[in-house]
């Protein structure tokens, strides 16, 4: 178990393209940090610098206040799981998990490599596999070989590589759980690489956001979501993604596509002089105005408005509100919308409604939002204006609390069993 | 796999095997019960020899027969240079087709095409020009002066088919090696040779079959015992007397030089096949 710092770490590669740029993080011993981005934002090629495969333009990378630039990969001491498992074919199951105690010569006897392998196996269901060769495994089964042979060894720390994207939906929920068990049991520094933010939220005590090679934010899921710092890692965080709706600040009052609203004494202030800013709402943020109650609702404020597609998914309903964009913030939300992967298809806003709401495709409606939980991005800069620091501060050392207790049930019924 | 097959479609499939398989093992059938028949039966007519005989193998291998001079050395001769031109063939294009595919080079696919060239080249066409090049830099009749005209028909498909296959090779199983603990060099012994091999084997095979078959360099590039290989050599076969053919020495050497082939390929089938469809199977 370790440490892992890493000290103004840039990747230029050889024809000048510049995938990481200059991204500092420290990772904890013990902690399960999740780096994400979307494609291109340099999250796998930093992990191949902290393994050794890839070399490091320049920065430091300490493991356990050591740096090891410069060392191979096999004197470094970690443990990784690739995307495609990059399991050995010749091989059994058993000797694919047992290939690192292998090659460590005289390290340890054949029983212990016996001992060892089979505790690997029956921490991830593999006993009766062992015998058989990787290409009679269904891909669930090759993944569990493949953390199989990480676990086996007491590496430093372990790095995954998007290890779930092979999988499908079920089994990767599945193993999402599974893989945050075995760390919280095993106590193991973890760094993990993932696209998709489900993954990074539930799995992470801490996501680092990278957006074209640069580091956003760093911060626990909860963080990310309610105090995210720019327009990127709000637009990357949460499912549907934040609403961005273009607003005018005259007066005291500010004008969304849906109506002219007032400004809360809270927003108001970091806003300053700005003329127009971009408003970013959750989905959920949003309610159908009949099914609010009568004393909520008057803290907020209730518009009409006509929906155009609806999804209803039992849990809650999606519904789908076209608006005119804005001319002077298209350009820039179109290209956030591209760097999220997305199609850039139509200007939209979702709302999450309760699933008891009866607003169907095509209906004109009328829905109730609560105006504090706006949040207000500068247009040039993209930077969130009413980040809150102390809040943020707050959420982070609940969140290390909160790790530090699961942490302690985890080991204490690992002691018991 | 499991598909079932109809009986109508059974029997065609029967009938087709049937015919390909006479069609291609008679005319071997043949020669060799001609190499078994005697020098007066030999013109008998009936396929079977009405008598047994060794006489033409005697006649090739035993000392004191009109041939085996003749052939033992041409057998030595086959042997050697097929060998040689395998291995160098094998060792080159290994280190090429690696090259090919995991590195990206300017005119890798110039170094593909130009080998594709070379091996669709007609053979008789650098024959003349061969001749008379080998005989003014002493190449001629020399072992070096086959093996270097094998190595053009053995290395353009020896590339060909190395490369296709490395191809296949997950290379990320080196990096993972590395990962676990392994030196370069180990990473590269126990997870990308293993995998390599059956490849590199059936490349041999094919290798060695291309040199040890061919005919039309052979009878060529040579004029004596010193480099002449077993297919040229039954072309100088005599008989006992002016007006008798050797067919039955010629059929008893054939019969030998196909030994090897058959041996190898029986040997090695569960290589051979693994190596050729390798890519057709996921894992």
């Amino acid at each position: 178990m370790a440490s892992i710092t890493l000290k103004d770490i840039v990747k230029r590669y050889g024809d000048g393209f510049l995938a990481v740029d200059n991204v500092n993080l420290d990772i904890a011993d013990g902690e399960f940090v999740i780096l994400v981005g979307p494609s291109g934002s340099g999250k796998s090629t930093i992990l191949r610098m902290i393994v050794g495969l890839e070399d490091i333009t320049s920065g430091e990378l300490d493991i356990d206040g050591v740096r090891v630039n410069d060392k191979a990969p096999r004197d470094r001491d970690l443990a990784m799981v690739f995307q495609n498992y990059a399991l050995y074919p010749h091989l059994t199951v058993a000797e694919n998990i047992a290939f690192p105690l292998r090659l460590a010569k005289g390290k340890h006897s054949e029983e212990e490599i016996r001992q060892k392998v089979e505790r690997a196996a029956d921490m991830l269901d593999l006993r009766e596999h062992l015998d058989r060769k990787p290409a009679n495994l269904s891909g669930g089964q090759r993944q569990r070989v493949a953390m199989g042979r990480a676990i086996v060894r007491d590496a430093k720390a372990f790095l995954f590589d998007e290890p779930l994207s092979n999988l499908d939906a079920k089994l990767r929920g599945q193993t999402r759980t599974e893989i945050a068990r075995l760390q919280r049991r095993l106590g193991t520094t973890t760094v993990y690489v993932t696209h998709d933010q489900t993954e990074a939220m539930t799995l992470g005590d801490r996501v680092a956001v990278l957006r074209r090679g640069v580091l956003q934010q760093v911060a626990s899921p909860r963080g990310l979501y309610e105090q995210p710092v720019n327009l990127f890692v709000a637009g990357f965080i949460g499912t549907p993604p934040m609403n961005f709706l273009p607003g005018e600040v005259k007066g005291g009052r500010i004008e969304l596509p849906f109506g002219e609203f007032d400004l809360p004494e809270s927003l108001a202030s970091a806003v300053g002089d700005r003329g127009l800013v971009i408003v970013g709402l959750r989905p959920e943020h949003f309610e159908d105005a009949r099914l609010v109650d009568p004393e909520k609702k008057d803290r907020g404020h209730t518009f009409e408005i006509q929906v155009d597609v609806t999804e209803w998914l039992g849990a809650e309903l999606y519904a789908y509100v076209p608006f005119d964009m804005h001319e002077s913030v298209k350009g820039q939300l179109e290209e956030l919308d591209r760097e999220l992967d997305g199609e850039g298809l139509r200007t939209q806003f979702v709302v999450a409604l309760d699933s008891a709401s009866r607003v169907r495709d095509g209906d004109t409606t009328e829905l109730w939002f609560d105006p504090t939980k706006m949040m207000i991005f500068d247009p040039e800069t993209s930077e969130n204006l009413t980040r809150d620091d102390e809040e943020a501060e707050r959420i982070e050392t609940d969140n290390v609390e909160d790790r530090r207790r699961s942490l302690e049930r985890a080991q204490k019924q690992e002691a018991q069993v | 796999m499991g598909s079932v097959l109809s009986t109508r479609a059974k029997v065609w499939w029967a009938v087709i095997t049937v015919v390909v398989l006479v069609g291609a093992l008679f005319p071997v059938l043949s020669i060799f019960m001609t190499s078994f028949k005697s020098s007066s039966d030999i013109n008998s007519g009936t396929f079977l020899p009405p008598r047994w005989s060794v006489e033409n193998y005697e006649q090739i291998l035993t000392s004191g027969g009109s041939a085996q001079e003749l052939f033992l050395s041409a057998l030595r001769n086959s042997i050697g240079i097929s060998l040689i031109a395998t291995v160098i063939a094998v060792v080159l294009a290994t280190l090429c087709a690696y090259a090919i595919a995991r590195l990206n080079f300017p005119g890798k696919r110039l170094i593909l095409t130009t080998a594709l060239g070379v091996s669709i080249f007609p053979v008789v066409s650098i024959v003349t020009p061969l001749f008379n090049l080998w005989r003014n830099i002493g190449l001629y009749d020399t072992w070096p002066g086959l093996i270097i005209p094998y190595l053009s028909l053995t290395l353009p498909i020896s590339i060909w088919t190395l490369a296709a296959f490395f191809r296949q090779i997950p290379w990320e199983l080196e990096q993972a090696a590395q990962v676990d603990g392994a030196t370069p060099w180990q990473a590269f012994r126990k997870a990308i040779v293993p995998l390599a091999a059956p490849g590199v084997f059936t490349t041999a095979l094919i290798a060695f079959f291309i040199a040890w078959n061919d005919f039309v360099y052979g009878i060529s590039l040579t004029s004596t015992s010193a480099a002449r290989p077993v297919p040229a050599a039954l072309a100088f076969f005599t008989g006992a007397s002016y007006f008798e053919e050797p067919t039955g020495a010629i059929s008893a050497a054939a019969v030998v030089v196909t030994i090897p082939v058959v041996v190898l390929v029986v040997l090695f089938q569960r290589q051979i096949v693994s190596g050729l469809t390798q890519g057709a199977v996921k894992g």
